[in-house]
């Protein structure tokens, strides 16, 4: 009796969250493949041609091939900003997890600052430009370094205090120079922690859309995110376009999402609990 | 060769090890070499040229009057004006209730799945995954899908509810509810975020606990409300502070679903500080940065104090 109970609970479940999730994102798929008339309606219906290829190549090409463009764009700035990411703040963690000194309350204080604290806007473009990084790739870049440094060096530094001490000691007497303790020892027993955080900060540098919007203006140097945006007014008549976009948009995170979802979900919540 | 330097540091291995053995605990070599704080250096410049300067230097900027080509020192000026304003007081409003409707629909709803995945139902994995996957999917995407399904008379949200005989309302172009609108369709973004965080403290909980309850005879409410809920409460300040924090600084779903509007009613602080800086109010801009910074202070960290404080007595 319990049994069927809770069977048809679990059904009621999957209807519910299949209607609540999944058909907004059958939407933009569906709009994707209409034709301009039909996407106009904005009703939920089945498309009555196949327009899907005709929509990207036309959302591809305008603007002189602007998403492509903006897609390359996109890619640099995530995969520096991770990288760099990675590196930098696993070298914070690795030095506030073994090292007890008077700095650590100071860089405690800082990481939990850095999760808070929202950016001022204003002043970050005055300094930017003071530095000539204003509306440069480059200077994105190193902004999204530094938004996302204390998230990363919080699951490093308690990923750092599992591995024991004496390994780095043992390397030391095996001949290893103080360098290589961390970039040859240490660096590679934390690749659970880094897919962690690489794919989580993919996916948040990727989505990414204030940022770009503030300090990389002009289309130059359009994001992903920001080509979205721009098409927002200039498609105003063709949500056929507007949704192949997004849907293009949508792949990338997808992907990312079926392969290793459950290392996005461990690394939200486990950042998340030690914040 | 090779041989005569194994053997060189085999021998360094075995006399090292006999030394440790033998003294403190203290490491033998300077932690100056093996632990520099050199390492610091380059997060440290990042953080400090392209964060905490600006954010420290965001109090002296929110007090002039600062254009593209001249600032004027005008004291507290912008800060009055914020409260004398009736749009930017709005916004200030606005941004409170939108942190506090999507921060206790999350908690609500994320603690409902959560007991739901938890249990013994079917299709667990694939429920996670659903209610998960809009959290990694582009704002901006989510926004204006929303958009187009709240449309007031084509849209399908309102064509749903005609078709069951029901006159939806105006979501986004009603100035009473266009804000509203908005915080459910952050909930339906971030309520995964807070589902995957409850799980992780309900399966935390050990399972003793719920053994007591049974031999007690407890019913499934009373396994909840005295076993579950206490139990998961750090869980529940993380998603207390996290959605707080991210409904405070909230900017991209309202920017890309209503602009702030109808009017300015579903303005908030961070809608604000983007439409004063595109008029080139920078001085006005950054005090906006200021009273955000000032309403996450002044609320998350009390809260979280007083959160840790009770966790303390029990």
């Amino acid at each position: 009796m319990k049994l069927i109970k809770d069977y048809w609970l679990g059904v009621l479940a999957i209807i519910v969250t299949a209607v609540v999730f999944l058909v907004p994102f059958a939407f933009i798929v569906l709009m994707a493949f209409k034709d301009q008339q039909q996407s106009a309606l904005l009703d939920f219906s089945w498309p009555q041609v196949n327009n899907l290829w005709a929509n990207i190549v036309e959302v591809a090409s305008t603007r002189n091939w602007m998403l492509i463009t903006a897609f390359v764009n996109s890619t640099i700035l995530t995969v520096s900003g991770v990288t760099l990411l990675v590196i930098f703040s696993a070298m914070v963690g690795f030095v506030l997890s073994r090292r007890r000194s008077r700095f650590n309350r100071l860089v405690e204080f800082l990481i939990l600052a850095g999760l808070m604290i929202p950016p001022a806007v204003v002043p970050t473009i005055w300094v930017l430009q003071g530095l000539g990084l204003f509306g440069k790739l480059h200077g994105l870049i190193l902004i999204e370094v530094a938004y996302h440094l204390s998230f990363c060096v919080l699951l490093y530094k308690a990923f750092i205090a599992t591995i024991p001490r004496e390994l780095d000691e043992a390397a030391i007497i095996d001949g290893a120079r103080p360098l290589d303790v961390f970039f040859r020892v240490i660096l590679p027993l934390l690749w659970p922690v880094t897919v962690t955080i690489i794919v989580v900060q993919t996916v948040t540098i990727f989505n990414d859309f204030t940022n770009p919007l503030y300090y990389l203006p002009g289309n130059q140097f359009a994001t992903v995110q920001l080509t979205l945006y721009n098409f927002q007014s200039q498609f105003e008549t063709s949500y056929n376009l507007l949704f192949t976009n997004i849907l293009l948009i949508t792949i990338p995170p997808l992907v990312v999402f079926l392969f290793f979802n459950r290392q996005i979900i461990a690394g939200m919540t486990a950042g998340a609990v030690k914040g | 060769m090779l041989l005569v330097k194994q053997l060189v540091t085999m021998s360094d291995l075995s006399m090292t090890g006999l030394a440790t053995q033998r003294s403190t605990p203290r490491p033998r070599f300077k932690s100056g070499g093996l632990y520099p704080y050199w390492f610091y250096a380059p997060a440290a410049a990042i953080y400090v040229v392209l964060f905490l300067l600006p954010t420290a230097s965001s109090f002296y900027f929110s007090l002039m009057r600062w254009s593209l080509f001249d600032a004027t020192f005008i004291g507290l000026d912008n800060f009055a004006q914020f409260l004398r304003e009736p749009f930017l007081l709005q916004g200030l409003v606005n941004t409170l209730t939108f942190a506090a409707i999507s921060a206790s629909l999350k908690v609500v709803l994320g603690l409902g799945c959560a007991v739901l995945l938890t249990s013994q139902i079917i299709a667990r994995g694939y429920l996670r995954a659903v209610i998960f996957f809009p959290v990694v999917v582009s704002t901006v995407g989510v926004g204006i899908t929303f958009t187009v399904l709240m449309h007031p008379t084509e849209g399908a949200i309102n064509q749903a509810l005609a078709a069951i005989g029901i006159v939806g309302p105006d979501w986004l172009t009603n100035p009473r509810l266009a804000l509203i609108s908005v915080a459910l369709v952050d909930v339906w973004k971030g309520v995964g975020m807070a589902t995957v965080i409850y799980i992780a403290g309900i399966v935390s909980i050990p399972k003793d606990y719920f053994e007591a309850a049974r031999i007690d005879g407890a019913s499934k409410l009373q396994n909840f409300l005295y076993v579950t809920l206490p139990l998961c409460r750090p869980a529940t300040v993380t998603i207390v502070t996290l959605s707080l924090i991210g409904g405070l600084r909230t900017f991209e779903l309202v920017w890309t679903m209503t602009r702030g509007g109808p009017g300015f009613s579903s303005d908030v602080i961070a809608s604000v500080i983007y439409k004063q800086y595109q008029s080139g109010f920078y001085g006005l801009s950054t005090a906006g940065n200021v009273v955000l910074f000032l309403f996450i202070v002044l609320l998350v960290v009390p809260l979280t104090a007083y959160f840790n404080r009770r966790e303390g007595h029990e």
